[in-house]
């Protein structure tokens, strides 16, 4: 049932449809509009649970290690410093194989301080065993939180998943949000049972340490279930299209790319200004097409090699920076196309950063560029603005 | 022999953990553990007995235990409890938070007072051996004054650990919690005594349980119950309760011992026998058992009760 509202309602709604058993959160903008939502949910009877109002973040997410490690199901949200600050607890999570659900609001972290959008908040925990979705608009915002319980939940995964959802561009817009209905939700996802858990009539030892004779494994373990996740992720993708009638189809999203010879990828909601302006440059006759990428962690290496196969220029929009290298997706991309046969050439661009929008004009530069630019392989910050660089304050 | 070996208590803390001989958290966990049954999940910090207890792919812990990291037990225990609650589970049992004095008064503050001032039905027990043991002894906010530690070594211009402890149980106790209780590991009745209130009041609870670590303070492995009784004797640990906001229930002694004996037979307080000026560091540290002396009345007038003696 299609329903305009703002984007953090929609994602207070598809939790209040995964029944959480623990809420745990503590605000930061542009988080807030979210759990507030959830908060009058349960004040009004409309969710049964427990919201526990942490004190910070890294209490936030270790709540939901112990209220999750106990058999609940746990959610919570947060967003660029408060997801800096849960960092070692984020790879706890995930190093204990609990299923926590979390929606990220993705903001760019301090220093200078800025609370608009971009990638830097949970690029930045790549690494920490999550699965990590980007959302293109809200409804596929709302459709992954309540999918992120089946694959967190799934006894051949058992991690901790993120969505990501780009902050204000996402959470404080209105648009039109296909609502999930409770009956089919709870269809598709059952209550959550866990085989183990903290119980006094079978104890078991959590968060134990391991010695170098051990450790290994354990990683392992914890990188062989986000691999394994690729094939879940998609099973539960069909699935949920099956029930809702909307099927993302898999970690990625290839736009009009049949034929493409120019590509441009990216994450989040800027593929829809990406695929308008794909549309606008295939109405000129251009043959350019777009991927979306889904599935940050784990990459999609392999869709993304065959889906640029014959692709002439590659152009990646990152909107974070490994300071000292490049953008992150870009580096990625590169090295799942380094076995590809005919290798095309890719073109990295920093952009967006700090909420500075990335309009139409701009990824059409960007198809320009990879047209024309010979330098393939390099990383550029496509959007500066040399009056700023050059301002000498005053 | 089947006996003997029926009359003993059934430890949930099992023999084998990896702890030094005399170490005194691990005889504090093995008295609490006695003291809880087999009714609570115990959630610990990063530390030596976490480090000594749950060694992959052996664990000495017989009740239901989760370590998480060095600063969150309190928060995990909170999530523990919430969510026996929203499951309908609260009748299983307390949680229990163990942790050392690093996590407790310094980096694990914060999550403790927001598990306080939210009124999770917790009961969280501080084992205080009084500096960071578990990386190598370095010190902690609850690191006496003038001891020995790797980052509060004496000097030409150092008489050791500058600042006096932190004095956690009234940080705890400002929280407005129905029970805040200090104990000693020698005193073991006293000890399950208020581990058993800390578990069955309604509310949180805060314990801090002085526990000697014999490696870290200096002294011969055999003593560390002895040199538990002389802090308490000698004025430099109190063993008190607040219920409620009121103090209450000091234990009292009779004849208090100068602070010299306990010192003396430390290697963390070796230093002050040897330097200049150290005569009068351990004046000020008799000075400090003093002001605790009349501050607690510990001193006992009436003899209303005297300090344990099994």
């Amino acid at each position: 049932m299609m329903q305009i509202m703002e984007g953090s309602r929609a994602i207070a709604l598809a939790v209040k449809a995964a029944r959480p058993n623990v809420v745990a959160a503590y605000p930061i903008t542009p988080q807030t509009h979210i759990v507030e939502d959830i908060s009058q949910l349960i004040a009004d009877g409309d969710l049964d649970a427990e919201y526990v109002k942490v004190e910070s973040e890294h209490s936030a997410m270790s709540v939901c290690i112990g209220a999750s490690a106990t058999g609940a199901r746990t959610y919570t949200a947060t967003t660029s410093q408060g997801l800096a600050l849960m960092h070692e607890v984020l790879f706890n999570a995930a190093g204990m194989r609990l299923p926590i659900v979390m929606t990220v609001a993705n903001r760019a972290l301090s220093a200078p301080l800025n609370i608009w959008n971009d990638h830097q908040d949970s690029i930045s925990e790549r690494d920490s065993g999550w699965v990590q979705v980007y959302a293109e608009d809200n409804t596929e915002a709302s459709d992954m939180t309540v999918q992120a319980y089946r694959i967190a939940e799934d006894s051949r995964i058992q991690l901790p998943m993120m969505v990501c959802m780009d902050g204000y561009t996402l959470t404080h817009t209105y648009e039109p949000v296909d609502i999930l209905e409770q009956d089919l939700v709870s269809e598709f996802l059952p209550p959550y049972q866990p085989t183990d858990f903290l119980d006094v009539y079978n104890p078991e030892s959590f968060g134990m340490f391991a010695d170098p004779n051990y450790y290994t494994e354990f990683r392992y373990q914890n990188h062989k279930a986000l691999e394994d996740a690729k094939a879940v992720m998609t099973e539960v993708s069909v699935e949920f299209g099956e029930i809702f009638g909307r099927d993302y189809g898999g970690l990625i999203e290839e736009y009009r790319c049949g034929d493409a010879e120019r590509v441009l990828m990216a994450m989040g909601s800027f593929v829809g200004t990406l695929k308008d302006t794909v549309d606008d440059l295939r109405d000129r006759g251009e043959r350019v097409g777009a991927i979306k990428v889904r599935s940050y962690r784990p990459f999609p290496g392999d869709e993304i090699r065959r889906a640029l196969a014959g692709v002439n220029a590659v152009g990646v929009l990152d909107r974070n920076i490994s300071l000292g290298f490049e953008g992150a997706l870009f580096t990625d991309v590169k090295a799942s196309l380094y076995r590809s046969k005919d290798m095309p050439n890719v073109f990295g661009f920093v952009a967006g950063l700090g909420g500075r929008d990335v309009p139409k004009r701009t990824f059409a530069k960007m198809f320009e560029s990879i047209r024309t630019s010979k330098k393939s392989q390099e990383s550029e910050f496509f959007d500066l603005r040399a009056e700023a660089l050059n301002f000498q304050g005053g | 022999m089947q006996d003997r070996e029926e009359k003993r208590p059934v430890d949930l803390f099992a023999s084998g953990h990896k702890a030094c001989a005399g170490c005194g958290p691990a005889l504090t966990i093995q008295a609490i553990l006695r003291a809880t049954g087999s009714n609570v999940i115990v959630a610990s910090s990063t530390g030596c007995m976490e480090v000594i207890s749950s060694q992959y792919p052996q664990s000495a812990w017989k009740v239901p235990w989760i370590h998480s990291l060095f600063e969150n037990a309190a928060a995990v225990a909170s999530g523990i409890e919430i969510a026996l609650k929203a499951l309908g589970r609260e009748q299983e049992g307390k949680v229990v938070v163990i942790a050392g004095d690093g996590g407790t008064v310094d980096i694990g503050l914060q999550a403790i007072s927001g598990m306080l001032e939210r009124g999770h039905e917790v009961c969280y027990i501080c084992y205080d051996n009084e500096a960071y043991m578990n990386t190598g002894n370095q010190r902690s906010g609850s690191t006496p004054l003038d001891a020995f530690t790797t980052t509060s070594p004496p000097g030409k211009k150092s008489f050791g650990n500058d600042r006096p402890k932190k004095n956690m149980p009234a940080i705890a106790a400002a929280h407005g919690i129905p029970y805040v209780a200090t104990t000693s590991v020698g005193y073991p009745k006293d000890l399950t005594a208020k581990v058993q209130k800390g578990i069955s009041v309604r509310g949180p609870a805060y314990l801090q349980i002085h526990a000697p670590c014999n490696v870290g303070w200096g002294f011969d492995s055999a003593k560390t119950i002895e040199i538990a009784r002389l802090a308490v004797e000698t004025g430099l640990w109190m063993m008190y309760e607040i219920v409620d906001g009121q103090l209450t229930n000091v234990m009292k002694t009779a004849r208090r011992k100068p602070v010299a004996e306990y010192l003396q037979q430390q290697k963390r307080f070796a230093h002050l026998f040897k330097m200049p000026g150290g005569e009068a560091q351990i004046k000020l540290i008799q000075e400090y058992a003093d002001s605790n002396a009349e501050r607690y009345n510990i001193v006992a007038q009436d003899a209303a009760r005297e300090l344990e003696t099994q």
